[in-house]
């Protein structure tokens, strides 16, 4: 039994990693886009700050469009913006595209929520003090925000390595794509549950590391 | 909200009274203008603050103090960090903030709690830091909405003991909102009385003096001051 597993040693290995590019690529693609489109759509929204009805209706109505897309469909459907960006269509790059995609209005939503958390006496507390739009954003919001940006980022990116999984139709690979083509279609079934176990264990560390780190924040 | 005339006179502590709903709140937010009123202006030592373009209005919010019931501190920043975030606001240089982080919390009494978290202190140690955060950039003018009223009785003397100081000391001419007698009687130079969205009454402790602080039947005038008096707005 042991020995299939050393067999296909080197393409677990590899498949790990390309799960961690495809992963640590949407979640950083979260953060950097994600983030200030939820502040954007928090802002936007019915009796807030910068309540702006058109925008928001369009901003929610492309979030909601993108996160009820079955994923596989919007991965064959971005193809060519796909391969535009990236030049190709096929392999572990190729596939960060729809995923980021996703990753992005999945996340910007729970920024949305995480902010919506914030008391009103906080914001008002900062106009009061004469706060630029970054300022408030930076020194009061965010931080007090804080601890749900980071359990939002967490569960995101437990989502991101379950949409991961499918990325073998495009030739994405990763632990998923592992387990279904050496331990499935192999009959495989000691690879296929090893290969499971792996990403078990991915799961399980991320929601503790990101747990433990929005405790720790969390001082309120 | 109609209607309504209210001048401040530098140096005063004005207490504005009235039910709930009466508009004491909205009164004082046209002030610094949180919010906007529909027709009229806001004047502050001669400028027109409902003229002024938001960046300039940032300014000049930086210059006047604010503090609310619910206190409204930065939960997840320590109590030295919290009276630093003004002075960061207004551009003050790196070097003198936590210098005057100190003063403002030595002004307070609250030196020793300097890093802990608000959610570590009592509710009048939270009005300190808050009051602490307000006097962070020197204002003129510091606006207290209902700033004792999620307090208990002896930490709301406390609270205005430490207004009462600042009037005194730094000369920093204070606006209250409250509903509660006491805080008129014991503190403030001049009362506006609101109902209704409307300034119904105004008179000042240089009238007559206010009673001791207790019970009393009619209106808000009576109740302060012992008399009847003709209302003059």
């Amino acid at each position: 039994m042991f020995e299939n597993l050393l067999k296909y040693q080197d393409q677990m290995w590899q498949s790990i990693g390309e799960t961690f590019v495809m992963v640590g690529i949407s979640a950083g693609a979260a953060v950097l886009l994600g983030l200030p489109l939820g502040t954007i759509l928090y802002f936007c929204r019915k009796g807030q700050l910068y309540e702006n009805k058109t925008l928001s209706l369009v901003l929610n109505s492309i979030v909601n469009v993108v996160r009820s897309f079955p994923f596989l469909l919007l991965v064959v459907a971005l193809i060519p913006f796909t391969r535009f960006l990236v030049g190709t269509a096929i392999g572990t790059m190729a596939a960060t595209v729809p995923l980021s995609i996703v990753a992005i209005a999945y996340y910007s939503r729970l920024v949305e929520q995480s902010l919506l958390e914030v008391p009103k006496g906080t914001i008002e507390a900062a106009l009061s003090m004469g706060a630029s739009k970054a300022g408030l954003i930076f020194k009061f919001l965010y931080v007090e925000a804080r601890s749900g940006l980071v359990l939002g980022l967490t569960a995101s990116t437990i989502s991101f390595i379950s949409f991961s999984t499918v990325m073998g139709v495009v030739g994405g690979g990763g632990v998923g794509d592992f387990a279904i083509r050496y331990g499935y279609q192999r009959f495989e079934t000691e690879v296929m549950v090893y290969a499971i176990l792996v990403m078990i264990l991915l799961v399980q560390i991320i929601q503790f590391a990101g747990s433990t780190l929005a405790r720790l924040l969390d001082k309120r | 909200m109609d209607k309504v005339s209210l001048e401040v006179r530098a140096g005063a502590i004005h207490g504005i009274i009235g039910a709930s709903g009466a508009g004491k709140s909205t009164l004082l937010r046209l002030i610094n203008l949180l919010e906007r009123p529909d027709a009229g202006t806001v004047t502050l030592d001669g400028r027109l603050l409902t003229e002024m373009p938001e960046k300039l209005l940032r300014k000049e919010r930086q210059k006047i103090g604010m503090i609310f019931q619910q206190f409204n501190l930065v939960g997840n920043a320590t109590v030295s960090r919290n009276v630093a975030i003004p002075l960061e606001l207004a551009g003050a240089p790196r070097s003198g903030r936590m210098e005057r982080v100190r003063e403002c919390l030595q002004f307070v009494g609250l030196e020793s709690k300097a890093d802990q978290y608000p959610a570590q202190l009592s509710g009048g140690q939270r009005q300190r830091v808050a009051i602490a955060r307000a006097l962070a950039n020197s204002p003129k003018l510091l606006l207290c909405d209902e700033p004792t009223s999620a307090l208990d009785p002896g930490t709301t003397a406390d609270i205005l003991g430490v207004l009462q100081h600042i009037n005194d000391v730094l000369g920093v001419t204070v606006v209250i909102v409250t509903h509660e007698l006491d805080v008129v009687r014991r503190i403030c130079t001049d009362v506006s009385v609101m109902e209704g969205g409307r300034i119904v009454d105004s008179f000042s402790r240089g009238d007559g003096g206010f009673l001791a602080p207790e019970g009393h039947a009619g209106s808000y005038r009576e109740r302060i001051t012992g008399k009847a008096g003709e209302v003059h707005v």
